[in-house]
């Protein structure tokens, strides 16, 4: 796994209260792993801040799961 | 319109003297100070380094860690709060019309603690401008009425109510007349504060307003002692579930007390200051003698404001010499703030709660922590100074003062059927 791939994982187990198992790279932050739309929010605000980057809107509304949270970070983080 | 009777058949409470009532009644009438050092952030270079915190509260215990991170401390004590006065009433989900059954409750000033760090971050980052999504929801004063009707399913009138200080006797008013007047069979009803954080006590220091007595901190809240230097925080939570006498009877619940009237006014005179005659605290007790139908006579009991401000103590008493004449002698009167410190606006419900079980129990609570007369005061007047005393209690009335001139006094009395 990923460096990058492994500290995504970290804010999502610590925001969303999950296990690590549950945190595959299929899993939807909203039907899986129980975020709701302010959750979802605030983990996009938390990749931000880890990776230092600006995640446009309409890029952020593309990221539902885990697989393309990681994905994004790896293309775009500096 | 004939108005309904109203009980009340549950209270929960996390105070400085312990996080639950029974805890909280020991402390008070074994005469506690709650005070202690600030744990809750560093307070070095404070004029205060001290206050009465809620000890030993560990969210988690209670509350799911997902969750309990969303929720600011003030919201988090009272839905503690309010689990332990469901839990004392007999009532859950499952035994109540939750369309009958709704929250009613206060706060000073609400989630200051998410708002000063929120605001910090922002203000130490590059202004771009990244806040949590959970910032407004979790600061927002009201969030405390919303979620104790989300942790117990309650459809009925929900909102906040807000009087600085007098807050959440305000709120216990509010929900009186709404079942009062048949519009609900049960409020959860109260208040909660929890503002010792940097932004709260440097706030309140800059206003002069907080004893400076970091020395002696145990013995810094002195109401109507002559050396008194101001009030000292604290911090808790207070719920009373206020039920339809009939629909009390009908369950079978165990009733406390019956609220008998309550009353509110203003000074109308400055934005801190009491006014001087007492003029609002004067006012709103006679409000509240009449709204109940009794007499000076039939109170035994005072929980003054008596925050121990130089100011504020005085013109309090002139007020009760005003009202009660004569039979101001023959009453009981008492600071529990000597003890708990100035919960703000979760003070009126904590304080009520004295009340209540002054009622319940037949025991003054003291005013702790008197060493001197004032000779400004009038020293006829029994003060129930530092230790409780034994007295049959028929009706107690609890006065609460905002900053804003805000004055809010309830009265609760035995239960007679």
């Amino acid at each position: 796994m990923s460096d990058i791939a492994t500290r995504v994982k970290k804010i999502i187990v610590d925001k969303l209260g999950v296990d690590e198992a549950e945190v595959t790279t299929e899993a939807s932050f909203t039907n899986d792993l129980g975020a709701d739309s302010l959750d979802t929010v605030e983990l996009i605000m938390e990749f931000e801040k880890e990776f230092n980057i600006s995640i446009p809107d309409e890029q952020a509304e593309t990221i539902t799961t885990v697989g393309q949270a990681v994905a994004y970070l790896e293309e775009h983080a500096k | 319109m004939e108005l309904k009777r109203v009980v009340v058949t549950g209270i929960g409470a996390l105070t400085p003297l312990g996080n639950n009532v029974d805890d909280y009644w020991n402390g008070l009438i074994n005469g506690v100070s709650g005070a202690d050092l600030i744990t809750l952030f560093d307070a070095s270079k404070f004029k205060t380094r001290f206050a009465c915190e809620v000890k030993n509260f560990q969210p988690t215990d209670f509350l799911d860690k997902k969750e309990a991170r969303k929720i600011d401390r003030f919201s988090q004590i009272a839905i503690i709060a309010s689990d332990q006065a469901m839990l004392d009433a007999k009532l859950d989900k499952d035994s109540i019309n939750p369309d009958r059954a709704g929250v009613i409750f206060g706060s000073g000033i609400g989630g200051i603690m998410t708002f000063q760090n929120e605001v910090s971050d922002f203000a130490r980052g590059d202004g771009t401008p990244r806040f949590n999504p959970f910032f407004i929801p979790k600061m927002i004063l009201d969030i405390a009425a919303g979620q104790i009707s989300m942790r117990h399913g309650l459809r009925g009138p929900n909102f906040a109510v807000v009087s600085a200080c007098a807050s959440s006797t305000n709120a216990i008013i509010d929900a009186f007349n709404y079942i009062r007047i048949g519009k609900s069979d049960i409020i959860l009803t109260g208040g909660s504060e929890s503002v010792i954080c940097e932004a709260g006590v440097g706030g309140f220091n800059a206003m002069k307003a907080l004893s400076e007595r970091n020395d002696e901190y145990k013995t810094a809240s002195r109401p109507y002692d002559k050396d008194r230097d101001g009030f000292v925080m604290g911090e808790g939570a207070g719920v009373l579930v206020l039920e339809e006498l009939e629909h009390a009877l009908a369950r079978g619940a165990n009733i406390y007390c019956e609220i008998a009237g309550g009353g509110a006014t203003a000074d109308a005179y400055h934005i801190t200051a009491p006014h001087p005659e007492g003029l609002g605290a004067k006012n709103v007790m006679l409000a509240a003698l009449d709204d109940a139908g009794m007499k000076p006579e039939d109170i035994d009991y005072i929980n003054t404001h008596g925050t121990s401000t130089p100011l504020g103590d005085g013109a309090e008493l002139k007020a009760i010499l005003h009202v009660f004449g004569e039979q101001a002698y023959k009453l009981n009167i008492s600071s529990t703030k000597s003890m708990t410190g100035h919960c703000l606006g979760a003070a009126g419900v904590i304080e009520a709660i004295a009340c209540i079980k002054t009622i319940v129990h037949g025991i003054v609570p003291p005013t702790i922590n008197h060493f001197n007369d004032d000779p400004e005061l009038d020293s006829n007047l029994n003060f129930t100074f530092n230790k409780a005393q034994q007295r049959t209690v028929n009706a107690a009335l609890s006065n609460t003062f905002g900053f804003g001139g805000h004055n809010a006094a309830v009265i609760v009395k035995k239960f007679v059927a």
